[in-house]
Formats: structure tokens, sequence, C-alpha cells
């Protein structure tokens, strides 16, 4: 194997650098030598060289599917890339619990929801229930973790009560549906109500759902944002770290009294 | 038969369906619920919204059930005002909108007139009656002209939140090849305690359920369906808390399925379950004398449920429907009993297990058209190997006799299907199922061979369940998270405000005329058994 250039990365077909990218699309027009070609010359300012339309298939009448071949002429330069990652030490069950019992002395309280019209709670639950996850148990099976999973379909304004009620250390937020981007809204809007309650820094606020990123997380205001295939353990883990860095932030007689 | 199984056991289990039904129809013969009283509206030709955007249905309904007069049932009310004004019921739910009529201040009118009063609504009621039987006519005579497809039937999903670019994208994918488009809601609609109204163009992850909405793609698929000379249907959700004012939208439009299964919403939506029964008995009699094929969603249980260890629920949720639906005068050939193709994929002979389960329905309910789910949950972003467990999928759908097959997108777990995602899908089905569509005649099932024994397995765990079932009632038994590993209690849930016991005086014209047309009063009701 060529020693890649990592200043220098671009697709690998059957060579190094000889850039080939498959793509599939439709074009909303007629099917025929027109659109072919109008599919290749599209596809050569996406920015790929020798475009070749492969496959060109009638979509009844006013639509055409294509699939086609270029060489794609860009790179990127891996070497200079930053991507927002959680900062957790990853840890299992046993780990977690001592560090939670050794450093904080004191059950976490979390509560989760699927908010808004959202109704998936599939991953919420791999996440908190019992039962857990690929083998792996949620977070209610901690014993130094006290859960309470509220379920789909939950009001921002439930979940905010519920954290005040329970005077929980971290929000768990699960958003599934992002269709016209309505996660966002949703999302944005437990920040805003958080911080007219005035308890946004009290909580660690954790997103997660399989088209949420760390950095979307981020970028919305949130602590921490968990993708697909997440284990229990990965959430588990950062917030116990992330409720021992907070106590060390603070000093210790201002910490929480419980 | 082809799994040779003892028929003794399927009795059994059909016995004790049976039985739970009938405990669920007590209940649902007692009450009556605010959707069930508008859909009532709806069928006397009610429509529209007020100046405040809601539906007249609504405003009506609940300006009686506020005062407490559900009871009687809105048509008594309807009845006393089209006799004393000699207006329309739609003039008079105009009236009731604009504060010029309460239909309450009639409330205490004597009974024992209500007889005469009943017969000015005769006309509304028949006319609505032989609309519905109109569009029967107009379904048949398009089946026997143009071509009624072949089993199993090519069911896509069309999404986009905008109507008019839900028509292109069905007729496009019924030129591709789809038998069947169903239009999917949008998010949440099935928590309206309304129906929108009018042609809509946003929606999220679908398109909103109105009577303009069917009327318009109505019309898309039966321009299509000139066009390709195959009858394509129309399939919409009768879920929710509006289920049986959906039935008479679907009804009315010539809609040809309808998702309508007895305890989805309760499981997946929180609705209430005694608002949900009484509301799938109504809407299942709608859909009976429609013509309409419904589709139960066993299929949903195994997203929340593992579909290797909870295959009886499904087995025993199919007989559970089959029973309740036979109450509202659906007949097997009607009853589109779904279940799905959701076992993990990484276990071995996972494919053997799936074509048990798919066999097993397809025997134990010859008659009924099955709708058969494809993979979902473990569909991921890697839309190759996606492509590749439809075709799986396929395959045992083809091999199995499925009727209704709802084709997987490859794209399944990142968004609602593309337009050419809908393509490839169709031609991942039409290639496996011409390539092996005789495959089922060919096969036989060894006795004691991993198909025959699992399917075996799952009967008798069914059989557990449902005599489990049938000693703590439905009801209960729900209440220990039997189905999808999800609890729901009798009086948990949405909509139970809007669930009224019915009075002695209570009255639904068209309950009574369908039941009478179905021949169901008598099987209906409990005391005469
Ligand atoms: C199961 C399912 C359903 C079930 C849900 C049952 C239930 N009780 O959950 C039912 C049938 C009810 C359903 C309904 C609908 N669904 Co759906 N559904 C799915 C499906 C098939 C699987 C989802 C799932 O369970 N995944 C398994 C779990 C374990 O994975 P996960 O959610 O990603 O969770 C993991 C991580 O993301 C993370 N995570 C998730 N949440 C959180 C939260 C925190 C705090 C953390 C730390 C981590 C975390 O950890 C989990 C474990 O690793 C997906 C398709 C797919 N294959 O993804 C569509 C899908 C999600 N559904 C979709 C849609 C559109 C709908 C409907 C709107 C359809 C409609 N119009 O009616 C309705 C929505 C109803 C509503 N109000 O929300 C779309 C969403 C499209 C989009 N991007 O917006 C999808 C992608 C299907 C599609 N291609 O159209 N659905």
């Amino acid at each position: 194997m060529p020693q890649v250039d990592l200043k220098s990365v671009r697709p690998y077909g059957d060579t190094l650098d000889d850039g080939k990218v498959q793509l599939g699309f439709t074009l909303p027009i007629r099917y025929g030598p027109e659109a072919k070609e109008a599919a290749r010359q599209l596809v050569m300012k996406m920015g790929f060289e020798g475009a070749d339309v492969v496959s060109a298939h009638d979509l009844g009448g006013h639509f055409t599917y294509f699939v086609v071949y270029g060489k794609c002429v860009h790179s990127v330069d891996v070497t200079s890339l930053r991507v927002p990652k959680v900062e957790v030490e990853q840890m299992d069950f046993f780990k977690i619990n001592d560090l939670v019992r050794d450093k904080l002395g004191r059950k976490i309280t979390v509560v989760a929801a699927c908010t808004g019209s959202d109704a998936h709670t599939v991953g919420i639950d791999a996440i908190i229930n019992m039962k857990g996850y690929a083998g792996e148990y949620g977070l209610e099976r901690y014993p130094w973790f006290r859960a309470h999973n509220l379920g789909a379909q939950v009001p921002n304004e439930t979940l905010v009560a519920k954290a005040i009620d329970t005077d929980a250390d971290a929000i768990l937020v699960s958003q599934v549906v992002t269709q016209r981007n309505v996660h966002i809204a949703n999302m944005t809007r437990l920040v805003d109500l958080l911080e007219a309650e005035g308890i946004r820094d009290d909580v660690i606020l954790v997103a997660g759902g399989p088209r949420i990123s760390h950095e979307l997380a981020l970028e919305l205001g949130y602590d921490a944002g968990f993708g697909p295939g997440t284990l229990p353990s990965h959430v588990a883990a950062y917030i116990a770290q992330e409720m021992v860095r907070k106590e060390h932030r603070t000093s210790p007689d201002l910490g929480k009294e419980r | 038969m082809k799994l040779d199984l003892d028929i003794s056991k399927i009795h059994k289990c059909r016995e004790c369906a049976n039985d739970i039904a009938d405990q669920v129809m007590e209940h649902v013969q007692r009450v009556t619920t605010t959707t069930i009283e508008r859909t009532v509206l709806r069928l006397l030709g009610v429509d529209g919204v007020n100046h405040a955007g809601v539906p007249l249905p609504n405003v009506v309904v609940d300006s009686v059930h506020r005062a407490g007069h559900l009871e009687d049932g809105i048509a008594t009310y309807m009845a006393r005002a089209v006799a004393s004004t000699g207006l329309s019921p739609q003039q008079v739910a105009e009236k009731v909108a604009c504060g010029e009529l309460d239909l309450t201040l009639t409330a205490s009118a004597p009974a024992g007139i209500g007889g005469c009063e009943r017969s000015v609504l005769s006309s509304a009621v028949s006319a609505s009656l032989d609309r519905i039987l109109a569009n029967v006519a107009t379904r048949r005579e398009y089946l026997s002209r143009l071509d009624p497809g072949t089993e199993p039937l090519i069911y896509v999903i069309v999404a986009t939140g905008n109507i008019y670019e839900d028509v292109e994208q069905a007729q496009s994918a019924a030129k591709a090849g789809a038998d069947i488009i169903a239009v999917i809601r949008s998010t949440a609609q099935s928590l309206l305690d309304y129906v929108p109204y009018g042609a809509t163009t946003e929606g999220f992850g679908g398109t909103f359920a109105t009577q303009e909405n069917f009327r318009i793609m109505r019309r898309g698929l039966d321009s299509v369906s000139v066009e390709t000379g195959r009858y394509i249907r129309l399939v919409n959700y009768c879920s929710g808390l509006c289920m049986p004012e959906i039935a008479a939208m679907g009804a009315l439009e010539r809609l040809d399925m309808m998702l309508n299964d007895s305890m989805y919403g309760i499981l997946f939506r929180d609705i209430n379950m005694k608002r949900t029964f009484a509301d799938q008995h109504f809407s299942r009699m709608i859909n009976a004398y429609a013509g309409i094929t419904i589709n139960t969603g066993e299929d949903n249980y195994l997203t929340t449920a593992d579909a290797y260890d909870e295959a009886h629920t499904v087995l025993a949720s199919q007989f559970i429907n089959e029973a309740l639906a036979h109450r509202s005068g659906l007949p097997d050939s009607q009853i589109g009993l779904g279940h799905a193709f959701e076992i993990n994929p990484e276990l071995k002979d996972g494919f053997l297990y799936e074509v048990a389960q798919a066999q097993l329905a397809r025997d134990i309910f010859p008659d009924a058209p099955l709708k058969y789910m494809p993979p979902t949950k473990y569909m991921t972003g890697d839309i190759f190997r996606g492509y590749l467990l439809n075709g799986m999928f396929n395959l045992a759908g083809v091999m199995t006799g499925q009727s209704i097959q709802l084709l997987g997108m490859l794209t399944e777990a990142i968004h609602t299907p593309h337009i050419h995602d809908r393509y490839l899908a169709t031609k991942n089905a039409k290639h496996v199922f011409n390539n092996a569509r005789h495959l089922g005649d060919d096969i036989l099932y060894t006795r004691g061979g991993i198909i025959q024994t699992r399917a075996e397995q799952v009967l008798d765990d069914t059989a557990r369940m449902l005599q489990h079932v049938r000693d703590r009632g439905l009801m209960n038994a729900m209440g220990e998270g039997i189905f999808a590993g999800i609890a729901r209690t009798p009086d948990g849930g949405r909509g139970l405000d809007g669930v009224a016991a019915k009075s002695a005086d209570y009255w639904n014209p068209f309950e009574e005329a369908i039941a009478s047309r179905l021949a169901l009063a008598a099987s209906n009701d409990p005391r005469r058994r």
C-alpha cells in the first residue's frame, strides 16, 4: 500500500488517489439523451472529472434516475481537522458506579424524555431502561444513578418541571424525527425554557438520536450530543465524569446539598 | 395448509379471541365518543370550519358535550333542530357556529316524540349511505375493467407533506409498478382531536389526512389507473383520536384500504383504551360497509419488542384483531392482518424463522389479505445492506403467499422515501416476485424441521397468551405490557374525556342503518347470544 498523503486525501476506488465516486440521484426531467447529458454536466459542476452516466431510468414521465461515476478532483487535509467529540474516558458499568460513589458520594439524578411530538421511545429506552441495549444495562440499573424516563411525546414544559421537581443533575433528550428540522426548533425551545427558569447552568443537558451529532448539540446550547450506536455506558460515563468535573470546579461547600 | 399445524390448537385460539372480543364489546356497546358523534355529523353532510378554523362537527358536538348531553347522541339534537327550523344539518351547524342556535336548549324536550323527529334525517342518512355504495360500485367497476394486480400487491408510501407533491410521487410510483399508494400522515396528527380541513401543503414526516387531500389523491390515482390500465388503490390512516371520522371521509372519497388497528393508538400513541375500543368498532363498521380493506398494525410491536422472542404476541393480536373485526361486520376478505420481517438479521437461520412466521399467518388466516411489513428496525444508513435485506423480505413474501407487500426502503433509517428509493424498491420486489413466482408451490416444509418446529412453538405460545388474556380481560392484560412491552391502563392516556355513557334514548342512525345492512345487530348484542 503506497503512502497516503494525509494532507491531501481523496476517494479510493481501486488505486490510490483515483478519486472514484458513485452517485445516485433523480432529475425532474423526461428520460432521454438530453437527460443523461444534463446529469453528466451537473456532476462535472459538482467538482468531478470524467463523469460517466452508467445507468438512467425513466421514473414515470417527468423524472429520470441516474447512477453516475466521477473522479473527484478535490482533496481534504486530514491533519488540520478539528471534530468536536464528547470528552469522555470510556468506562464500564462497575467503574462508573465506583467513580460516582468515591468521587461524588451521592446518587446522580437524571430525567429523560423523547420530547415534542416525537413518539420514538426505543432510543431513549435503550439508554435508560433496566433492560438496556446491545447487552448493556440501562441507567435505571445503575445503583448510583436515579433515572426517570418520562417516555415519548413529552412537552418541554413537563420535562423542565420534572427536572425541577427531582432536582435533576442531568436532562436527557431524545429526538428522532428531524423532518423539516422539527428537532431544531424543539431542542432550542428547551434551552430557552431552562434559561427562563434560571436552571440551565445547574444541569448537564444531553441530546441524542440517530441524526444528532455532538457538534449540532453544542451549537444548540447543549453540553453533549450522542448519535447512532450510543451505549448506555457512554452516556453514564460522560455524565459521571462531567459531574465530578463540575464538583471540582465549584468549591465543596457551594456544592449542592442532598 | 403447508405447515401441518394442529387444527384444534387453532380452534382453541379462535375461541379465546372470540371471548376476549365479546368482553370488549360489552364496553363498546355502552358508550359513545365525541369522534363517533362528529362522524355522525360528517355523514349527515356537516363540513367546513368556523371563523377560528375549528371544524363544524367539533363545534356542534362540543356544544352538546360541554353541557353533558352527549349520552343521547348528537343525531337526537340535530333531528330536533332540523325538525323545528326546517334547515339542513349543515345550516344548523353553521347557525350553532355563529351562536344563533343552541342545540342544548332543546335538551329538555319531552321524549317520545323522538320517532317522528328522527325521520327528518332519513333522507340525509340514506343519501350518505348511497353515496358510499356508489363508491363501492365504482371500485368494483374499475377492478373489473382494469388489471386488479397480482398478489403480493406492491404497496408504497408517499410522505412529502405536500399533497400536490404527493400526487406527483404517487403517479411516478404507480407507473413504476406500485399497486397501492399510502399517504402517511403528518407526525402527531393522531393526537389531534379534530380532522384538519382543506388541501394542505405543510406536514412533518407526512401529509395531513383531510377530506380534500383524499379527494385530490383519489383523482390523481384514478387518472394514473386509466393511464396504466391497472387499478391503483389508495390507503390512509384510520387511527388516533378521530378514527371513525377518517373512516367516514375515506368511505365518501373511495379510499380502498385503511390502517385500522384495534389497539395501535392505545399502545403507540397512548390514547385511552375505552375511547379507542369504541372508536375502532364504529370506524370498522364504516370500513366494512364501504368495502374498505383494513390493515392491522401488529408489525409495530416488533419495533419495541424483539421479533423472535415476541413472535407469539403478533399472532395473538392477529386473532384478537380478527375477532373484533368480525364483530364490526368485516368479512375475512377485508381483514388485512399485519405482521413483519423484523428479526435481527444477525441471527443464524433468521430467514427460516421469518418464513415460519409468515407461513403461519398464511395457514391460519387463509382468506385474509395479509399485510406484510418490511425490515425497518435493523435498517441502518448502509443502503446497500438495506437493499439486500429488502430482497430477502420480498422472497419471504412471495414464497409464503402474502397479499400486500409494503415495500422496504433502502434509506429507511435516514428519511422518508425519496422518489428513486421507491423506484428501486419496486424494481427489487418485481424482480424477486417474478423470479420466484411459484417457489411456494414447489416447497414442502420438513416435519420437525426448523421452520415447522418454530411455527408450532409460536402457535403454542400464542394459545397460552390468549388464555391468559381471556382470564384477565384484555383491558387489564394490557396493563401488564403484553403487547410491544408497553403497559396501558383502562383510565390512562388521552381522550377519555371524550367518552360518554349512552342513555336509553341514545340514537346513532348510521350505526343502526349500517348494522342492519351488514346484518350485524343480532350478533353484536351480547345479551342476545
Ligand atoms: C420504530 C420506528 C417507529 C415506531 C416507534 C415505536 C416506538 N415506540 O419507538 C413507530 C411505528 C411508532 C414510528 C412512527 C413514526 N415514525 Co418512525 N421509525 C422507526 C424506526 C423503524 C426505528 C427507530 C428505532 O427504534 N431505532 C432503534 C433505536 C435503538 O435507535 P435510535 O433511535 O437511533 O437510538 C440510538 C441512538 O440514536 C441514541 N439515542 C437516541 N435517543 C437518545 C437520547 C439520548 C439522551 C442519548 C444519549 C442517546 C440517544 O442511542 C440509541 C441507542 O444506540 C425508524 C427507522 C430506522 N431504522 O431508524 C423510523 C423513523 C425514525 N420514523 C420516521 C417517521 C417519519 C415516523 C412517523 C412520523 C411516520 C408518520 N408520519 O406517522 C411516525 C412518528 C410518530 C411520532 N409522533 O413521532 C422517520 C424519521 C425521518 C426523519 N429523519 O425525520 C424514520 C427514520 C423512518 C423513515 N425513513 O421515514 N416509527
